[in-house]
């Protein structure tokens, strides 16, 4: 990722967000009679992505991870920048061209028992998206179905059964069978894992890891486990209050984390053998209520290393030596210079 | 070192109406005094259930056996009263989900009084005092101001922080802390736990800490003890248990965790999946999902025994390795 290959035409990215935004209207605390406020939920979020390739979401609850995943399957409209996918702009959501598109795009979520339906069994469920779409004709639905059941695992015997009477691992499994029906070229997954029991993870990140394989698939993987993403990502960004604070290589950013925030980050993991254990870094206070983001850079508040220049500038994403990007005046070793507002 | 707690043989089965169901056979765990004692197993392996069940939590339809003393008197089968004079009082614990432990419609201040006022017989001002110190010990900044907010005001993090200072109130021997970060973000987190070492190191309480995390108690514990199944299949000094794990189960744990560093591995998974308490495979209820099973293992269930000083795993195929 250090250097910039120049890409031919057909390899162009399966995903490409530029200066994504969305921001909500709220009202403050006082329920109806709080003062109108806006939200920026995702502020300016660029990546790219590439078939087979695995892009890696992190940060804590209200960053805009989540928002920025809808917006890129477009169930939300942005209000600001845009997203192409396969090399075309994502269509408003509810219309004929969106709901075309969203065939190669699909989602899976944390809690598989509250995406699928209780009342049927689970392999009509893996093939009701061909019935949804109008694919094939009906009697090549099952079989169908039976092939994404034996790719994720799963015997035919698992199609008359009921959601109740499967494991937490082996619903997500038919969730991903589902979603893998429509031959999708990207899968958007939030926090796919973490619902599930510490000996099934590593089970469904490994079925993750041959599905992107075997059907060469674009993951954008929303988690908040750094060592998840590690197995998994080929690049990942850190996500703060709406903005991405750093982004790159997974064991760039694991061993030397270059931004404040990422560094809390990293060095909150808990980690079992004693040896490997690095000084832990306690970051003040909560991640402030969006509505109230901070001037400057947004993390300023509970930064160790804030300067004078980080409570006006907001910091710009732009590359570090190694060629990783970071959003932070100390890491690009500018904070030194007086910001303008106090000369 | 001084028992503090000890649990010997507990059972617990759940009446379902039309059928019971055992879902802890027989757990036996020691608590010293000042120690931290981790309790690590996937959801339904009775890690939480062998704390509500000691401490009388379970409700009627629960079934609860065997023997769960403090400083040597009984816990279980005690009248109520005897119960309510350790519970909070000597014995406090903190759950996962604090928002839903904290009454919604009453201001923190008004909460912590009423613990006060339960444990330690505060009332009125002494009692206002006693809660801002308790707020102020628990690292919430501007005390005396958030005594009068209410729950939905406070972060995940803060609402914690308050359950650990309503834990306090009674100034417990001992804090059963379940899940306590599971619902907080990555660097809340960390702020929680480092404030539940800061507060048993300055007072001597021992703490069991129960999480399906196995970082987040290797960090925190003296001792570790793993369950499985209603069972704990191994126990022994944390540091002793994850330099060399010896149920399968345990090795097992830990070769499904992803590195931190190093070249990436492909994961070795645990195959299959959790048993139902209802329909547990004979014999050694792992054996099913063991790499290393061989036919005895499921003819009885292997006993918890030494298998080094201070060391114990239930496990067969450990034990005959150990004897030869």
């Amino acid at each position: 990722m250090t250097d910039t290959p120049i890409v031919p035409p057909a390899d162009r990215p399966l995903l490409q967000v530029r200066d994504l935004a969305r921001a909500f209207h709220v009202r403050r605390a006082g329920g109806f009679f709080g003062r109108p406020a806006t939200l920026h939920a995702v502020d300016g979020v660029s990546f790219d992505l590439r078939r087979g390739r695995t892009l890696g979401i992190v940060g804590e609850s209200g960053c805009g991870k989540t928002t920025t995943a809808r917006l890129v399957l477009g169930v939300l409209t942005p209000t600001g920048g845009r997203v192409e996918f396969e090399g075309e702009a994502v269509p408003a959501p509810g219309t004929a061209a969106w709901r075309a598109l969203r065939r190669r795009m699909q989602m899976v979520y944390q809690d598989p028992l509250g995406a699928l339906d209780r009342r049927i069994p689970v392999g009509q469920q893996v093939m009701e998206p061909l019935a949804i779409h109008g694919i094939g004709a009906r009697a090549e639905w099952r079989s169908r179905a039976l092939e994404l059941l034996d790719a994720v695992g799963l015997g035919a015997t698992f199609f008359a059964r009921y959601p109740h009477e499967l494991s937490g691992g082996q619903r997500q499994r038919i969730v991903l069978a589902r979603a893998l029906i429509l031959e999708p070229s990207l899968l958007v997954c939030d926090e796919p894992i973490s619902a599930l029991d510490v000996s099934i993870q590593a089970q469904v990140i490994n079925l993750l890891l041959d599905l992107q394989a075997r059907f060469d698939l674009g993951f954008l993987f929303i988690s908040h486990d750094l060592k998840v993403v590690r197995q998994i990502c080929h690049e990942v960004a850190v996500m703060y209050l709406g903005r991405i604070v750093e982004q790159g290589d997974p064991d760039q950013l694991l061993v030397e984390p270059a931004h404040p925030y990422t560094q809390a980050l990293v060095s909150a993991i808990p980690i079992a053998a004693a040896a490997r254990r690095r000084p832990r870094l306690i970051l003040k206070g909560d991640p402030p209520n969006p509505v109230d983001r901070p001037a400057g850079c947004s993390f300023h508040p509970r930064c160790p290393a804030a300067t004078a220049r980080c409570l006006v500038d907001i910091p710009a994403l732009k590359p570090l030596p190694d060629g990783r990007l970071v959003a932070c005046h100390v890491a690009h070793g500018e904070a030194g210079a007086r910001p303008r507002a106090a000369a | 070192m001084e028992t503090l707690v000890s649990i010997r043989g507990l059972t617990v089965d759940f009446d379902l109406g039309h059928r019971v169901v055992r879902v802890l056979h027989g757990v036996d765990l020691t608590i010293g005094r000042g120690q931290a004692v981790g309790l690590v197993g996937e959801s339904g392996s009775g890690k939480s259930v062998t704390w509500l069940a000691a401490l009388g939590l379970l409700g009627p339809r629960a079934h609860v056996g065997g023997s769960v003393t403090l400083g040597g008197e009984p816990l279980l089968g005690v009248p109520v009263r005897r119960l309510e004079a350790v519970r909070g009082r000597r014995i406090a614990m903190i759950f996962q989900d604090p928002a839903s432990a904290l009454n919604p419609v009453h201001r923190i201040g008004r909460q912590l009084g009423e613990a006060l006022r339960l444990h330690r017989g505060l009332e009125g001002q002494a009692a206002r005092a006693e809660a801002r110190r308790l707020l102020d010990r628990v690292g919430i900044a501007d005390a005396g101001r958030r005594l009068d907010d209410y729950p939905h005001q406070l972060s995940g993090g803060m609402n914690q922080r308050v359950m650990i200072a309503m834990a306090l109130a009674g100034e417990p021997d001992m804090l059963v802390a379940d899940e306590p970060t599971t619902a907080l973000d990555a660097t809340i987190q960390a702020q929680i736990l480092d404030l539940l070492r800061e507060l048993r190191r300055d007072g001597g309480m021992s703490m069991v800490l129960i999480s399906h995390d196995l970082g987040v108690v290797a960090e925190n514990s003296d001792r570790i003890a793993v369950m499985y199944a209603g069972r704990i299949v191994e126990e022994a000094p944390t540091a002793d248990l994850f330099a060399n794990p010896r149920h399968p189960y345990t090795s097992g744990l830990l070769a499904a965790l992803p590195d931190l560093e190093g070249p990436r591995r492909r994961l070795v998974a645990i195959p299959g999946t959790v048993p139902d308490p209802a329909h547990l495979p004979p014999g050694c209820a792992f054996a099913p999902r063991c790499p290393q099973a061989i036919d005895a293992c499921i003819r009885a269930v292997p006993p918890l025994e030494h298998v080094g000083s201070d060391h114990r795993a239930a496990c067969i195929r450990v034990q005959t390795a150990v004897a030869a």
